[in-house]
């Protein structure tokens, strides 16, 4: 018998991971082919949460639109609400008050720290924490929802957003509690850092794993913590002020290897970036009017028209087109969520199974608004 | 040594009955009492485990059914014996029922030697220690039936990564309890509780660190339940299971780690002994136990889990050469000094940290290669 | 703040490298021939450091689809509209631009899913989000 007949011979095991498995945070379903424990290859399947929005919203006026963009990223409506007003103020030429600027600022900041507290809480469970710090995020994810219910009257959906402006303005107590929010929240961030960030464990299953360099994340088109983390300091808030944030004084953290542990840095960082933003807004905060009066029925001129924001998952763009009918001709999501991943199957390849789950939760997506 | 069984009844049944069958009868009573004092005590743990973990998370945990949850375990057990019994079709009949109860027999049957109290044990073996290892690794031949028969990617995945872990940390686990047994100078549980008026933690206090480690590893308690990683596997080699099956596969889970924290009870923190009448030895090796059960606890809510490689890595590089240290240390000691005295408590847990922080350095847990595909 | 570039001139740079590819230029909107999206984008990714693909996207004209490029560029900020126009409703087919832009993968797999839209080139051009043999192209206008 010859030297090759002795060997055994393998083959790779196909592994379905998703659409429900614990970690795929929703209906995402990864196939994964396994050599042991070593994925050789894995290709991600989507469409479990395809809901067809962008075909929905064409028969649907633009106010009602607002609705749909709450179900995409449903963990931070708010920030689909302001993409989707501002294409639409871009589309018809819509003026929006000063104080309804503010009010978008500190309605996406704080949705921003929702987010990713989410994000950060998912991501260690991922690491396999017996759901200890996520209990401890949505412990302050509840006080943002609260507030978000103050202001909306919802706690998830909150279509608080219109072209225009806000549906209502802020209610009186709402800036004491921010306030009080803005003094509680430092506090818990520190709590988290102190309880992750030097966890040898933490480090050994983060630190080196899913290394994204800049050039290969910026021709991947990835954006948001994902690509801060990878050192390219691109956020849309800075590069294409919108909104009121030019008037606001923030930094934009980023990482230096562009491993999942630098993307939790990341979102950590900018967590607290939000905080000085937040402290501004409620500082400058300007009276006036919420909303400026628009018609009942929206008919924008015919044309397109494309406005991006940074939402919490990275740039979030929405384009319309309109035929100067009372819904949109067309309305397309640039979801930050489905572009960060192209990359994931290059990033888990020669990795181990379990790395694989954290790296996906490294990137943090949301199946929503991948699928739509 | 006197038995627990030594008693009234025996002498009562000795009288006219044959001297093997009154033995055999007895036998079965003490057995029959440990195997409910276990299945009472998962309750407890079980309650315990949940309670403790919600603290610890900032939440209430069960307090809903009975006075602050306390029937809580009383109504999960209800609920679990009256599911439907499931099996996937295309399982292995005979395996997959046989594996909960051998997943359920290994923690239990360590149970027979561990001296409670001074004479309230089963059977005092010679080679006790042994003995506790032999059983103790036929838990891991149910997980593998259990991963194996379920027919499921996900329970085979964890089925093996069990059985690597148990080999590997097997070793570990040994080799650090050498340092026990080459200080008392036998095998024998009882004996070791004995020989010693001090706990010997004092004078294995790096034994007793690797021996826990490595142990909870053996049971597959986080951070290093690979076997079951939920963020991975689902739920790993019980996947399929649901109802009573799955319950047994829970008990023998924390049976099995209940033994972990009585074995170390019984080495290292010297078991039954306490101040007090003779009956309270009962109560202080129990509250030993819990106590040790608690720090495998408090681990379970705070880190996170390690991987494959770093698991493996950790047994074989870390574990096993302190291990080894610890025994060529322990016996120089013995030679040297066959009587330990007291000074050698502070040299010993000098010796145990700076081991450990030099090894630590030496030892990278956090190197990590991609393979290329 | 992003400067639109002009489209304009972008074009007249454009035709002295590659005459006859460009249709129209308005505002910061490029109008180019569907057989030259990927020379033209190329051209634009070198000399004009449009290095991050924001936004792809396509929309249903009836008479005919257009395929949108939304380009951006880290390094001077700048931002360029690239469009193309398909003719017809049945075997369409553009240049994949995945090649030059790893992030245009997902996005031109969904315009194939919910337009129907080919793109030659892309290395794995399957339905993203709806199953193989669904009926139809959902973004469509005759769709429903």
């Amino acid at each position: 018998m010859s030297q090759q007949q002795n060997e055994l011979v393998t083959e790779p095991v196909i592994l379905n991971m998703g659409p429900h498995h614990p970690s795929t945070h929703g209906v995402f379903r990864m196939r994964v082919a396994l050599d042991g424990e070593t994925i050789v290859d894995m290709e991600p399947v989507l469409g479990y949460l395809h809901r067809g929005i962008e075909k929905l919203a064409e028969a649907k006026t633009y106010v009602q639109v607002v609705t749909l963009t709450d179900r995409q990223d449903y963990v931070a409506a708010m920030t689909n609400n302001m993409a989707y007003v501002m294409a639409v103020e871009k589309l018809s030429g819509i003026k929006v008050p000063e104080r309804a600027e503010y009010i978008r600022v500190i309605m996406a900041e704080l949705m921003r720290i929702a987010s990713h507290l989410m994000a950060i809480g998912f991501f260690l469970n991922d690491l396999g924490v017996f759901q200890t710090v996520i209990v401890y995020c949505f412990r302050e994810r509840e006080k943002v929802l609260d507030l978000f219910e103050m202001a909306s009257g919802q706690r998830i959906n909150f279509s608080y957003m219109r072209p225009g402006g806000v549906i209502q303005d802020l209610p009186p107590q709402f800036i004491p509690q921010l306030k009080q929010l803005l003094a509680e929240l430092p506090g818990y961030f520190d709590e988290y850092e102190q309880l992750i960030n030097e966890n040898e464990i933490v480090l050994a299953r983060t630190k080196e794993l899913g290394v994204l360099p800049a050039d290969k994340a910026i021709n991947a088109s990835a954006s948001g913590p994902v690509l801060r983390g990878s050192g390219v300091a691109f956020d849309l808030r800075k590069a294409d002020p919108y909104s009121a944030y030019p008037r606001f004084q923030f930094d934009i953290p980023t990482g230096t290897r562009g491993d999942a542990y630098d993307r939790y840095l990341v979102r950590v960082a900018e967590m607290r970036q939000s905080l000085r933003i937040l402290q501004q807004a409620v500082e400058q905060m300007p009276t006036g009017p919420h909303r400026t009066r628009t018609p009942w029925l929206i008919r924008p001129p015919a044309g397109d028209a494309y406005a991006h924001i940074e939402s919490p998952k990275g740039v979030l763009g929405v384009y319309l087109v309109s035929d100067t009918g009372i819904s949109p001709y067309r309305y397309k999501v640039r979801p930050p969520s489905l572009i960060n991943l192209t990359t994931l199957r290059d990033l888990v390849v020669g990795c181990k199974l379990a790395d694989c789950i954290v790296i996906f939760g490294s990137i943090d997506v949301n199946m929503g608004e991948v699928d739509r | 040594m006197p038995r627990v069984w030594d008693n009234f009844v025996y002498n009562w049944l000795a009288g006219f009955l044959q001297d093997w069958v009154a033995f055999l009868i007895m036998g079965i009573v003490v057995m029959a009492i440990i195997l409910n004092f276990l299945a009472l005590l998962v309750m407890v743990l079980q309650y315990m485990d949940r309670r403790l973990i919600a603290r610890f998370q900032v939440r209430f945990g069960p307090n809903r059914v009975g006075p602050s949850g306390l029937l809580q375990p009383i109504a999960d057990t209800i609920k679990l014996l009256t599911k439907e019994d499931l099996r996937p079709r295309l399982a292995d009949p005979l395996v997959f029922t046989l594996a909960p109860l051998v997943v359920f027999l290994g923690g239990t049957l360590a149970f027979a030697v561990i001296p409670f109290n001074r004479s309230g044990f089963l059977a005092d073996l010679n080679v006790g220690i042994l003995y506790i290892f032999a059983i103790t690794s036929l838990g891991a031949v149910g997980i593998f039936m259990a991963g194996w028969s379920s027919n499921n990617k996900y329970s085979l995945f964890g089925a093996m990564r069990a059985v690597a872990q148990l080999v590997a940390y097997e070793v570990p686990v040994v080799v650090s309890i050498l340092g026990v047994v080459l200080i008392t100078e036998s095998l024998s549980l009882v004996d070791i509780v004995e020989k010693r008026d001090i706990p010997l933690i004092l004078l294995q206090p790096l034994g007793f660190l690797i021996y826990l480690a490595a142990a909870t590893a053996e049971v597959g308690r986080p951070p290093f339940d690979l076997l079951e990683a939920e963020s991975e596997l689902i739920a790993g080699y019980h996947t399929e299971y649901n109802g009573m099956r799955w319950a047994l596969l829970q008990l023998g889970e924390y049976v099995a780690t209940f033994a972990v924290a009585a074995v170390v009870t019984t080495l290292f923190l010297g078991g039954w002994k306490g101040p007090g009448p003779a009956v309270l030895g009962y109560v202080w090796f129990m509250l030993k136990a819990l106590f040790v059960y608690l720090l495998i606890l408090w681990v379970r809510a705070s880190l996170p889990r390690v991987r494959i490689d770093q698991l493996m890595g950790f047994a074989w590089k870390f574990l096993l050469p302190l291990a080894l240290l610890n025994v060529f240390i322990t016996a120089a000691e013995a030679l040297m000094w066959p009587d330990f005295p007291w000074l050698l408590v502070p040299v010993n847990i000098a010796i145990a940290l700076g081991l450990v922080v030099l090894w630590s350095s030496l030892f990278q847990l956090r190197a990590y290669r991609k393979v290329e595909a | 703040m992003t400067t639109a570039v002009v489209a304009s001139d972008v074009a007249q740079q454009v035709n002295t490298v590659m005459p006859g590819r460009v249709l129209e230029a308005t505002g910061s909107t490029l109008v180019v021939r569907p057989v030259a999206v990927f020379e033209v984008a190329r051209w634009l990714k070198a000399n004009l450091g449009f290095d991050f693909l924001e936004c792809l996207t396509a929309v249903d004209y009836l008479q005919h689809f257009e395929v949108v490029y939304y380009l951006l560029s880290l390094s001077s900020n700048q931002s360029l509209v690239l469009k193309t126009r398909l003719q017809g409703r049945e075997g369409l087919q553009v240049p994949s631009v995945t090649p030059l832009w790893q992030g245009a993968d997902f996005q031109e797999r969904e315009a194939y899913d919910l337009f129907g839209i080919q793109f030659d080139g892309h290395p794995f051009m399957k339905r993203l989000f709806l199953w193989e043999g669904f009926p139809g192209y959902p973004l469509r206008k005759d769709f429903l």
